[in-house]
């Protein structure tokens, strides 16, 4: 069973009684590929993503995700996906160390493999000096970069990031988009969704949901002829209201 | 009468200067950007201005109150939308809304003109519960709130994080509309294209403010040789220039990238070069600045 595709999504739907949040779309993502996942507010985004990483049961349609099954599979997949929320789900008043530590044992590792992450993850992120300091007083720069180390703490082939740069600077939106480029040339699957239309550009392919429907997929590239835009942020607007 | 004075604010937490002397004024009807990194000590300020939170130093006026003395005053007269957001999450969107109205002695009705351009996005759902929203929902619905009681002075810390590029759009025309009113606006934004439609904005990093200007002087004020790159291999080209000797620094901009060099060029010594070094399809342009680039050069690398 070897499929060239992370992600494979035959017209998954999710009602919340006779609202449809997400109506029956359908895509595949490639193993490897950058894939922006873009709509407007309420578009279905999230719903879609809490569908895809098993943490919600799709009304109707069929998912796979590296090869398992999102109705019935969910445990496989949530150990071989990352996930970073909407707002970033590291412990506060917990140190650094213990960030990782906790969700390593989440993930269920080893105690030395806990202890090797730990260390690789610090040097990794330089963030040594302040592992014994209570995430709370860290920039939200490094935030954000811890909770997307921790997001792969466990070495999956697919992470999904929500909004990961939400509120970020353009300094650390840049330094961030680097680190999605090198997890990427990993052969890792990144699946992000963001609202600032220059990261768009970054995209292998980007999805533009509207609705609960995807209304346009293709690459930023073809995108742009096909709406005869010069900027994703004018495909946007053309296509989200 | 200023609507914001600031004279000389500094802020401490334990060792860390996170405010070190910073002063500005916001006329009436103004709308003022603060623009930094993140850290930069915003939210501090915001905390201090909306009399949530004590400065070490300095004073401040807030529709013509003293912030220490007057507190009581200016809560009734400012509104303030925090980072996070503050609704109730086990009230409906409506409910939220008259809630806020409620407590400043006045109804959604008297002030619906004043929300209503970002409040028809949301009120198909009104009856939803707020902690079932999307995260650009929750936004829309907390901006609503903070206006609902016809402020006098508007204080809105990152108000469109997480709000789509459509609804930006929308919201800084209706923030505009609010201009006109007489209301002073102090606005903070990750979004370099929002601060472009600040009248004025600060430029403030660890805690300190570099510059205070209109986005169009800041613009006309930069002097350094900038170029925008166009070329099929991106990431390719990004490493390349990183590390060429006339690169002061070179960032990506969606599909081009962005370069300063240390020395002025003319844009087609530059698409020579790169042709030379293997970079066959490249086109080079001088370019003005945006503010982006301006926030770009001043602001310190992280690490
Ligand atoms: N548990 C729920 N019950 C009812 N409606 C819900 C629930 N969860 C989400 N919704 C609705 O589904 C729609 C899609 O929400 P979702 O969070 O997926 O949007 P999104 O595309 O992620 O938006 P944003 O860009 O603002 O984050 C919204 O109208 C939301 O209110
Ligand atoms: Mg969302």
């Amino acid at each position: 069973m070897n499929t060239p595709f992370a992600i494979e999504v035959d017209k998954l739907t999710k009602r919340f009684g006779d609202f449809i949040a997400v109506n029956a779309i359908t895509f595949k993502v490639k193993k490897g590929e950058i894939f922006g996942f873009l709509g407007a507010n309420g578009a279905g985004k999230t719903t879609a993503i809490k569908m895809l990483i098993g943490l919600s049961k799709p009304t109707e349609g069929m998912g796979k995700i590296a090869g398992f099954n999102v109705d019935t599979e969910p445990e496989k997949i949530k150990k071989n996906i990352g996930y970073m929320s909407q707002k970033f789900s590291l412990y506060d008043d917990l140190t650094v160390v213990e960030n990782i530590q906790f969700y390593g044992g989440i993930y269920g590792l080893s105690r030395k493999k806990i202890k090797e992450k730990t260390t690789e993850i610090l040097e990794e992120l330089e963030l040594t000096e302040v592992s014994k300091s209570l995430v709370i007083s860290l920039p939200l720069g490094w935030k954000q970069r811890l909770a997307f180390a921790i997001s792969m703490v466990h070495d999956p082939e697919i992470v999904f990031l929500d909004e990961p740069t939400g509120g970020v600077d353009p300094r650390v939106r840049r330094q961030f988009w680097e680190t999605i480029y090198q997890v990427a040339e990993k052969g890792r699957t990144v699946f992000v969704t963001t609202h600032y239309m220059d990261e768009a550009e970054y995209c292998d392919r980007v999805s533009i949901m509207v609705a609960g429907k995807i209304e346009a997929l293709d690459t930023p590239h073809n995108l742009k002829q096909q709406f005869e835009a010069t900027s994703m942020d004018e495909v946007f607007l053309k296509l989200a209201r | 009468m200023d609507a914001i004075t600031v004279e000389h604010i500094t802020k401490k937490y334990g060792d860390v200067l996170a405010l070190n002397d910073v002063s500005f004024t916001v006329g009436k009807g103004e709308l003022f950007g603060l623009i930094g990194p993140d850290g930069a000590g915003k939210s501090t300020l915001f905390r201090i201005l909306t009399t949530l939170l004590l400065a070490d130093k300095g004073k401040g006026t807030v529709a013509g109150h003293p912030i220490v003395n007057e507190y009581k005053e200016i809560r009734k007269k400012v509104g303030y939308m925090p980072g996070r957001f503050s609704l109730y999450q086990d009230l409906s969107i409506e409910e939220n809304l008259s809630f806020f109205a409620t407590i400043f002695g006045t109804t959604v009705e008297d002030n619906y003109d004043l929300i209503k351009d970002i409040y028809v996005q949301i009120e198909p759902f009104k009856k939803r519960l707020a902690g079932k929203l999307s995260g650009g929902m929750k936004q829309k619905l907390a901006l609503c709130c903070a206006l609902i009681h016809k402020p006098e002075v508007l204080f809105l810390d990152e108000p469109t994080t997480g709000v789509d590029a459509v609804s930006r759009v929308e919201f800084w025309d209706m923030l505009k509309k609010l201009k006109t009113k007489g209301i002073a606006i102090l606005v903070s934004t990750p979004y370099m294209d929002e601060a472009t439609l600040c009248d004025r904005i600060a430029l403030i990093q660890n805690g300190e403010i570099l510059k205070i200007d209109s986005p169009q002087q800041m613009i006309s004020n930069f002097e350094k040789p900038l170029f925008s790159i166009n070329s099929t291999e991106t990431y390719r080209l990004l490493n390349y220039l990183r590390v060429q000797n006339f690169t002061e620094s070179v960032l990506p901009f969606g599909e081009n990238l962005h370069l300063i060099t240390n020395e002025p060029y003319e844009a087609s010594q530059i698409e020579y070069h790169l042709k030379i070094a293997g970079f066959s399809d490249n086109t080079a342009k001088t370019i003005q600045p945006t503010v982006e680039d301006i926030f770009l050069d001043i602001s310190q690398p992280v690490n």
